[in-house]
Order: structure tokens, then sequence, then C-alpha cells
């Protein structure tokens, strides 16, 4: 019993000495076990007399509790300190880049197209398609420009022969829209376009983005009202738009959209018009009870607007380091 | 057309500003091009005299000049080889500022003092002659402000004119609409008569009178061609882009300009028998003035004598009938032309000239005797000479016909959506010179002036009253539709999905030219003859492409010369083959990629890409669009590809494109610095796909077994892989191929491949028994078909 107060203090500085969970083990089975030296203790309680038994039994106890509790903190603690080596050990370094593909991208044209599609998309238009190789008729004739009409000097045109042409619009796919559906007609035709002319504002070969849209009552204002709108959207900002009178053999009012940007510098972006009556009368619609409007954009022309690229060429060159500043 | 607001102000002067007229003409559909002064900024200059020039005493290329300003006399040091005693010219002063704030300054050129300097026109900003000091006229006043003696103080504008716009391009035209659109009064001159003093005239037929409905000549005998251009001429053709070049030249450009009317002088001597307008005989020669000598052909209409053509009706003249200095009598001319009968006919012959601008477009068809007489009175008072009677031939019932247009108010309104004052549309309408009178249901009828070619149905007269009511005053709206659902077939696969699925793998998109090198298609498709081009821009791109690897092969080319070892692009688009008589033009997508599998990063992988890369990102869009399971590859053989590294990609038993390591040859042909990687398939068959369909879930246990065969090196997996599934049962859930292996414990010659078999059943859970016996059938059938035994 004299002993138990030095015997603490032996299993408390072992506790406070041991480095890992397995000396703690030791020290519990050393002190606190079956045979351990407090539960010794215990068993010489049986010399005591009956007053003192209690008492000491008591103290006893209470010095194993105690341990046992020390064990504890001390296990936890060593738990807690070995964790905290394991992290500091699996520490990486955050900043490296991360590992796998990079990311491709869309073609600055593809990009704005898709963005015109869905802007008129959002109101109903859906998208038509044609062969780049047109013959005559769709692509002249039947937009009321008849072999020998100047206008036809204003589109450079490519040819295969007499009959065949790369298309130098995207027209031709309204015509065979109207050919095929009856009004109302609600449809934009983006893609590919050819002409003969090539210099640092001229491709040889460009993207157009037209739209058509044949109903009854289709008015001025409404064409007015949605290339508007249209504008003021693609730019993201409340651009001056203004509508100067112009000529195009395949509408009737015809006109030229510019814009002002805040620069005070009038920008040609657009050209549209009423569907000409002739235009209608080739593809079988009644121009009486159907009136309609129509419009073309140069795709590039807008993106080089929006996206501030300063040389036509650039699209068609599809450098990387270009084409990768604008995915 | 290019003119001087001077000479437009002559006829109609409203009071605007020069910014005002600009933005008038092109909100009123006459687009303002351009905009520059008649002169750069200058002062100080004046009309200086040469009273003498002397070799410069101490350089071969001065002279030394006395120069008079009317007071006093200056010694001016000159390099110009025109200088000369007698000239008048340009004399800027000691004191004088000239364009760019260039001041003029007592100097010392090679020890001899100068005071001044005498300027050719690009020193001033006129022009960009700088052939020599400015040659003024002999009467030109010493001593006169140059400014104000060439009325500089002007400023040129440059409208682009629509093609149905002809009646403005001539003065006349334009003042026209600019006093509808100012609503100001256009003073026209008064054209009188020329004084007949012969009766010399030289007989006109009109072969064709369809295309020449109205011809008119006068003789003029007795010019002096030799006179000089009056300076108010010269400048006025100088302000609209035309140089002067003799006296009755001058004077038709000069009418053409103002009045828009084309016409055409001969030397009278060198005509023979009378005039006949007619075809040109196929093949027929005429050398024209620019000196060049064409083949006509039978569609061209000339203008004869009775031996030879003379000039090309509405084009140009011919060389030999033109007016010289040697000549003394000439006959002019001045004929409507249909412009049918002129149109694309200069083009044909790559011309274009001032005159064919105008008659393609139209003249006014009765414009004719007023130009004659004009120019007539222009010529005798520059050249002086005795003018002949007019003589006209015409058929006037083969002039234009002019039918009456009817405007309805309600559609007017309908077109505007907005009710158009009456009064307003009548004056704009009557202003525009077209005379109205009103229909019993109160429509207006419309005389159209002979003027204008563009107005000859109800839509032209709306444009009309909107384009000088104005289109930015017209009122705006959102069109209202009646709303309706379009069917969306959800088995096609948008474009825009494959496109960004592509961009999420790492591919930049590219757009390349549809026309291309004819030695690179062939480099690339030598099978099918690609369509060419007739009138090609260049060599480099004349004939269509027929497949989109040879324009993407080329950006990587270009790419990887400017230091981008590692690309991955693809691109969609039209491929052009003819088939017979059909042109196939169908949209088509290909992937092309070369450089290390990974981006260089810190992980140390640098391993260059190869076939199986750009094959998984294959699978990948074609697993998108639910296809996958439809497709195989075969070996295949492809001209442009390498003959071992190439397979067929076939869906349900069609070849849909193809994949492949770029040949080598190609390879080194366009100096390809890695092993490029590409496939293309029609891009239809891609988006073509499947809609899912729901199958219902097993609630017991999935059984797997593995299995390793030995086969044959030779042997493809895929077919092994079919042999097994063929095989397996229907309740065979997945087949999943893990190793492939060749090296230390597998014979030579021979692979391991190891394959993860998972089976499930629907209804109940399998047993071992049933899956032993599975595994012996596919045992068996490999054993049977590819000599397969089981890897121990």
């Amino acid at each position: 019993m004299e002993n138990l107060a030095s015997l603490v203090e032996q299993a408390q500085t072992a506790i406070a000495e041991a480095g890992d969970a397995q000396a703690l083990d030791q020290i519990r089975v050393q002190y606190l076990g079956k045979k351990g030296e407090v539960t010794q203790l215990l068993k010489g309680l049986g010399k005591l007399s009956p007053e003192e038994r209690p008492v000491a039994g008591d103290k006893i106890n209470k010095a194993k509790d105690a341990l046992l509790q020390e064990l504890n903190v001390r296990r936890t603690a060593l738990e807690e300190a070995r964790m905290q080596a394991k992290l500091a050990a699996e520490t990486i370094d955050v900043t490296l880049p991360g590992r796998g593909q990079t990311v491709g991208g869309l073609h600055p044209v593809t990009k704005t197209i898709q963005r015109i599609e869905d802007f008129f998309g959002s109101i109903g238009f859906s998208v038509a398609e044609g062969p780049e190789i047109e013959d005559d008729y769709h692509n002249f004739e039947a937009l009321n420009i008849p072999a020998h009409h100047p206008a036809r000097a204003m589109h450079d045109t490519f040819y295969f022969n007499a009959n065949t042409v790369l298309r130098t619009h995207t027209s031709p796919v309204q015509v065979r829209t109207m050919e095929s559906e009856k009004p109302p007609i609600r449809i934009i035709c983006p893609g590919r376009v050819y002409r003969c002319d090539s210099d640092q504002t001229h491709s040889p070969m460009f993207h157009q983005v037209e739209g058509l849209l044949v109903d009854k009552n289709i008015s001025f204002a409404d064409l007015k009202g949605i290339l508007e709108q249209f504008l003021k959207a693609f730019f993201e900002d409340d651009v001056k738009v203004r509508f100067r009178p112009s000529y195009f053999p395949f509408t009737e009012p015809s006109i030229e959209v510019d814009i002002d940007r805040g620069d005070g510098k009038w920008l040609e972006v657009l050209g549209c018009g009423m569907v000409h009556p002739k235009v209608f009368e080739y593809s079988g619609i009644d121009s009486e009870e159907y009136t309609g409007f129509a419009f073309g954009m140069g795709v590039e022309r807008l993106a080089m607007l929006r996206y501030g690229v300063n040389d036509l060429r650039l699209f068609f060159d599809n450098d990387l380091r270009f084409l990768n500043q604008l995915r | 057309m290019k003119f001087s607001e001077q000479w437009l102000r002559e006829w109609v002067n409203p009071s605007i500003t020069t910014e005002e007229l600009e933005s008038l003409l092109s909100l009123s559909g006459l687009e303002v091009d351009g905009v520059e002064k008649a002169a750069d900024d200058f002062s100080g200059v004046v009309v200086g005299e040469i009273l003498s020039a002397e070799q410069h005493p101490n350089a071969d290329k001065l002279q030394v000049c006395s120069v008079s300003d009317g007071n006093e006399t200056f010694q001016v040091v000159c390099g110009a080889s025109n200088a000369r005693a007698g000239l008048k010219t340009a004399f800027a002063k000691v004191g004088a500022v000239l364009p760019g704030d260039f001041k003029i300054k007592k100097a010392k050129l090679r020890q001899v003092e100068s005071f001044g300097m005498l300027c050719a026109e690009d020193e001033l900003g006129i022009s960009d002659d700088h052939g020599g000091i400015m040659e003024l006229a002999t009467d030109a006043p010493v001593g006169a402000d140059l400014r104000e003696y060439l009325n500089l103080n002007d400023t040129i504008l440059e409208v682009d004119l629509t093609p149905n716009r002809s009646d403005c391009l001539g003065i006349a035209g334009l003042a026209r609409e600019v006093g509808v659109l100012t609503q100001t009064t256009v003073t026209v001159p008064e054209v009188a008569a020329a004084s007949v003093s012969i009766d010399e005239t030289f007989g006109i037929e009109l072969i064709d009178n369809d295309a020449c409905p109205r011809y008119l000549g006068r003789v003029i005998k007795g010019v002096n061609p030799t006179a000089t251009t009056p300076l108010w001429m010269v400048e006025k053709l100088r302000r609209s882009g035309v140089r002067a070049i003799d006296p009755v030249v001058d004077v038709t450009n000069y009418v053409l300009l103002e009045l828009g009317q084309p016409m055409h002088a001969f030397d009278l001597a060198k005509l023979s028998g009378g005039i006949r307008v007619r075809l040109a005989e196929q093949g027929e020669k005429l050398e024209l003035l620019d000196g060049s000598e064409v083949e006509l052909n039978d569609d061209t209409l000339v203008i004869a004598d009775h031996e030879k053509a003379v000039a090309m009706a509405g084009i140009m003249g011919g060389e030999q009938t033109k007016v010289t200095e040697e000549s003394s009598d000439i006959f002019l001319e001045c004929a409507f032309f249909e412009p049918i009968a002129i149109a694309g006919r200069a083009r044909s012959y790559g011309l274009h000239t001032d005159s064919s601008h105008r008659y393609e477009r139209g003249v006014d068809f009765t414009l004719q005797a007023k130009a004659m007489e004009r120019a007539t009175n222009l010529l005798l008072e520059i050249v002086g000479g005795e003018a002949g009677p007019v003589t006209e031939a015409v058929a006037e019932d083969k002039l234009p016909a002019r039918d009456d247009v009817i405007l309805r108010p309600e559609r007017l309104n309908q077109i505007l959506a907005m009710a158009m004052p009456a009064e307003k549309v009548e004056d704009i309408l009557t202003r525009l010179g077209l005379e109205l009178s009103t229909e019993a249901n109160g429509a207006w009828r419309a005389k159209v002036p002979s003027h204008r070619f563009d107005i000859s149905i109800e839509e032209d007269l709306i444009e009309e009253v909107a384009r000088v009511y104005g289109y930015d005053n017209l009122p705006v709206k959102s069109p209202t539709m009646a709303l309706g659902i379009e069917a969306q077939p959800e088995a096609i696969k948008p474009i825009r999905l494959i496109r960004q699925s592509l961009a999420a793998r790492g591919y930049q998109e590219a757009i390349t030219f549809s026309f291309i090198e004819p030695a690179l298609s062939n480099l690339f498709d030598p099978v099918n003859k690609p369509i060419a081009l007739a009138n090609p821009i260049s060599a480099d791109l004349s004939v269509m492409r027929t497949t989109l690897i040879a324009g993407l092969a080329k950006t990587v080319q270009y790419n990887q010369n400017r230091q981008q070892s590692r690309v991955r692009l693809f691109e969609t688009g039209q491929c052009f083959i003819q088939q017979g008589e059909e042109m196939v033009q169908d949209p088509m997508l290909a992937v092309i990629a070369t450089g290390s599998r990974d981006p260089e990063g810190w992980t140390g992988q640098s391993d260059a890409m190869d076939f199986f890369d750009l094959k998984g990102d294959l699978e990948t869009l074609l697993a998108d669009s639910g296809i996958l399971d439809q497709c195989r590859f075969e070996p295949a053989e492809h001209p442009a590809l390498h003959p071992g590294q190439t397979a067929k990609i076939i869906r349900n038993d069609n070849v849909i494109g193809y994949i492949g390591a770029l040949h080598p040859k190609v390879q080194k042909e366009l100096g390809l610095k890695s092993t490029v990687y590409t496939f293309e398939l029609k891009l239809s068959d891609l988006q073509d796909g499947v809609v899912a369909r729901f199958e219902s879930l097993s609630k017991y246990p999935e059984v797997r077994r593995d299995l390793a065969f030995i086969v044959d090196e030779t042997t493809p997996v895929a077919h092994l892989m079919a042999t097994i599934r063929a095989n397996a049962g229907e309740n065979l859930k997945d087949l999943s191929l893990f190793d492939v292996y060749q090296g230390k414990g597998v014979e030579e010659q021979r692979k391991s491949v190891a394959l993860g078999l998972t089976w499930q059943d629907a209804s109940r859970t399998l047993n071992d028994e049933e899956i032993n016996d599975l595994v012996d059938q596919i045992v068996s059938s490999a054993q049977e078909q590819f000599g397969a035994s089981l890897r121990s």
C-alpha cells in the first residue's frame, strides 16, 4: 500500500514517455492488467483490517481509474500526432497543374453562327441548309437576277460551267425552302458562300447567315423591330441602329443596316428588305396574300466587330494561336 | 460616281452643310463612299510666271528661275525639267504654308539663293501627279491666289450608286434627287439649240433597232483640235475623277457627267459611207481606244460604217476613227441603247467604261436631243467649227415602254405599318418626276418618267415613298405570330453536340477553304477526280475538295511550321464528288491529330499518340450517338493512309469512313514532322443515332469470369470477341478486353488476349454449372475458329 503513490508516479512517467499505442498497451498490462502491479495491490488488501480495507480499496481503484484515464488521453494524443504526421507526409504541391487533356474549342465563325441561331431560334426560326454548288436558277434567276443583270457584277461569281456556280449567298436555300414549304416560313440559313475576290477585306470564301420570314401581314416595321433587337442582343449593348435604303434585286424595298457602337462611326452590318413579289412568284407564293422579309449578314464581319479581330484572313489561316484566343 | 459639290450646287443649292448633304444622300439610298477636299489645305500660293530659267551653276538637274508674281520678281531654284521661260505655274512664295504644315522659307541650294518654290500637283494635294510643276493656262492671271483661281475650296463627294439608280449617274439626276430630299427647287440650265451653219449630214441606218432604237448624229466641220479645254471644265472633270485629254473628248465626257448621257465623236474623214448600227460578225476585229484589239462575238452591238466596225456600241470607241490633233471634221454621236443589249457585254471582254456602266443600267431615252445640243454648243465655244443639222434615226415603237404603276394606299400602309398621309405620298412622287392621277377606287396611278428604269410595280413606289420619307422615320414593332412547336427528331444528334464533344476532348475546330490545289487533292484522293472551277482565284484554290483531310493536313503543316508540335483539329463541311451526272455534296466530319498523347506537363508522360488514341475518341463519338455497337472496324487500304494502320469504319455493313495514320509518303510530301492520325466520315452517318429504350434492371447477381486466350498474333481481337459473344448465350451482359500481351510466357508469334465476361439473368441467379457449360462452349468455338487455347 505504501508504494501506491510511487507506483502511480512510475506509471505516469511511463505513460508520458510512451511513443506509440503499443508502448501504451504494455504499460496498461504492466500496471493495470490482471497481474499488473497496481492490480496486485488490490490482492494485498486482505492483509488489512476490515476498517482499513474499504478506504485502501477505494484509493487503489481511484488510482487505477486515473491511470486508465491518463492512458486514454495519451493514446488519443498519440493517434492525433500520428495522423498529423501522416497528413504532413502526404502534403502535395496543389499549385501544380492538373493532369489530362487540354480543351479544344470551336472556330469563332461557328461560335458566331451558333449565337445567331440561338437568337433567332428563340423566336421560332429554324435552321435550313443547302448545297454549296448551286445551279444558276436558284442562285440568281429565282432571286430576280436574270442573266446580264448588273447586280451579277456585284457578285463576282465562281463558275463551273454556264449553269453551275458556287453559291454567292445562302439565298438559294430560301428559294428551296419556299419551293417546298407553305407559309408561314421562318428560317435562317447559315453557311459558306463564295465570291471571286481576295484581299485584306475580301475572302474568296466566307460565311453568311440569311433569314426569311413569310406570313400574312408582315411589314417593314416588323423587319426593323427584329433586326434592331437582334443587333442589340448580338453586341450585348444598346447600339445605335440606322436603316438606309439600298438595292438588292430580290427585295423591295431594300435596306442596309448600319450600327454605331458609340464612337460616332456608322458600320454596315446587314442587308435586308421586303421579299420582292417576283421572288414569291418564282416560288409559287401569292404575294397579295403573303408578305415577308429577308435579311443577310456576313458572319466574319460580325465576328470581327464582336471580338475585335482586325484581319479577315486570320479566320482561314487556322493558326492555333489565333483560334485558341477566341475559343 | 464622283462629283464636285460646287458643281451640284450650281444646280440645286439647299442651305445645308457638306456633312448634312452627305448624310442626306446616304440615308436616301445614294451611299456616300468618300468625301475629300478638292485640294489639301495650303496658303500663300499664287499664279507665277517664269520669266527666265537658267542652268544652275553647281547642279546638273537644277535650274535657277526668275519668277514674277505680277509685282516683283523672285529668284527660285527648281528641279522640275518642265520649268521654262513663259510657263505659268503654282508659285509658293516665302511665307507660304503647304499641306503638312510645310512652311516655305528663304533657302540656299548649292550656294544659290531661292525665294520660294514652284509646285507640282501632289505638293498641293490636288492629285498625286508629280510629273513636273503645274502647267497653268496661258491666260492665268499672274499673282492671283491659286486657290481662288482654281476654285479649290470645294469638296469632292463619291456616291456608290446601286445598279437601279442609273438616273443619278449625272449631276442633273443627283440635283433632282437632292431637290426632292430637301424640297428645294432645281435650276436646270437652259440648253439652246446650237446654231446650224452648214447642211452636211452623215447617213445613219439602224439595222438592229431593237438594240438601238434611237441614234442621233451631227457633223461639225472645221474644228480646231489643238484648242485647249477651259480650266473650269478641266477642274470639274478632275473632280469627277476624269482626266482631261483633248477638248473634243473632254466635252463628251463633260456631258456624260453633267447629264448622264454617254457620247462619242468620230473623225469624219475616217468614216466611210454612213453609220450602221448592227450586231458584230462573229470574229470581227476592232481596235479599241485603249489600244487593245478585240475579236467580237456576234451578240455584241457595234457602230459600223459601210466598211468596218468603228466602235463597240455603248462601250468604247475605235482607235482608227478617233479624233486626233489632225482631225478637222468630226461626227458626233448620241444614242440610246437598250440596257439588255449592252448588259454583260463589256464584262465579257474584260472592259468596264463610264459609258457601259450607264447604258447597262439605263439612260434616259428622251435625253439624246438635249445632250446633242449641249455638246454642240460647248464644242463650238471651245474648238469652233461649223455644225450641221442633227440627223435622228429612231424606232419609236422600240423605245422602252413605261407602263403606269398603281399604288393602293391600303397596301402602302400595310407594308409600312402606318397611315401615310396622302399629301406626303403625292408630294414625294411628284417631286421625283412621276405624274399622278387618282383611280376610282382611291388608288394612285403613276406615270413613270423616262429617266427611271427601276419603277414598274407597286412595291417600287412603296420603296420610293419610304425612302424619301426616311426609313428611320418609319415605325418599329415586333412581329406577332402563331406559336407552334416544331418536331425535333431525338435520334438525330445535333452537330453542335458533336463539335462540343470534340472540343471537350481537346480538338480545335478549323475552317479551311472548300477549294484546294489539284496536286494536294490528288495526294489525298487519287480516285475521285475533283470538280474544277472554271475561273479559280488562283491555281492553288482551283478544285473543290473531295476530302476534308487535305485541308486539315495543310493546317497541321501550317501550325507545325509555327512551333506547334501537338496539333488536334477537326472540321465539318461539304465535300464535293462528281458521280456521273450528279454532284454529290455531303457534309463530312474529319479529325486529325499528331504529337504527344498528353499535353506537355510535369508528370513526365511524353509518349507520342498512336492509332488507338484517335480511335478511342472516334469510339466516344459513336457511343455518344448510341451507335457504337452497330459499328466495327476492319483493316483496309486507303491511298493516303498507312497500309498497316488503316481501318474502314463499318456501320451495319456499310462503310461510313476511314481511320488511320497518314501514309509516310504523304507525311513526307507535306513535310509533317510527326506521325499524323486522322479519320473522316459522313456526318449524317454519325448524327443518325437511336432513341434509347429502357430495359428492366435485374435483381439477381452478376457472374464474372476472366478468360485469357492464346491466339496467333495476327488474329484480329475483334473477330475473336465476336465469336465469343456469339457463343456466350443470351445472358452475356458485358464482354471486356483487359489485356493483350506478347512476351515472356507466351510463345513467339502468339499473343495472350484476356477478356472479362459478365453474365446476368433477369429472373434468377445463374448457377456455376451453366456458366461452366457456356465457358466450355466459348473455348471450343475459339479453338475451332482461331486455334485459340486457354492460357494456363
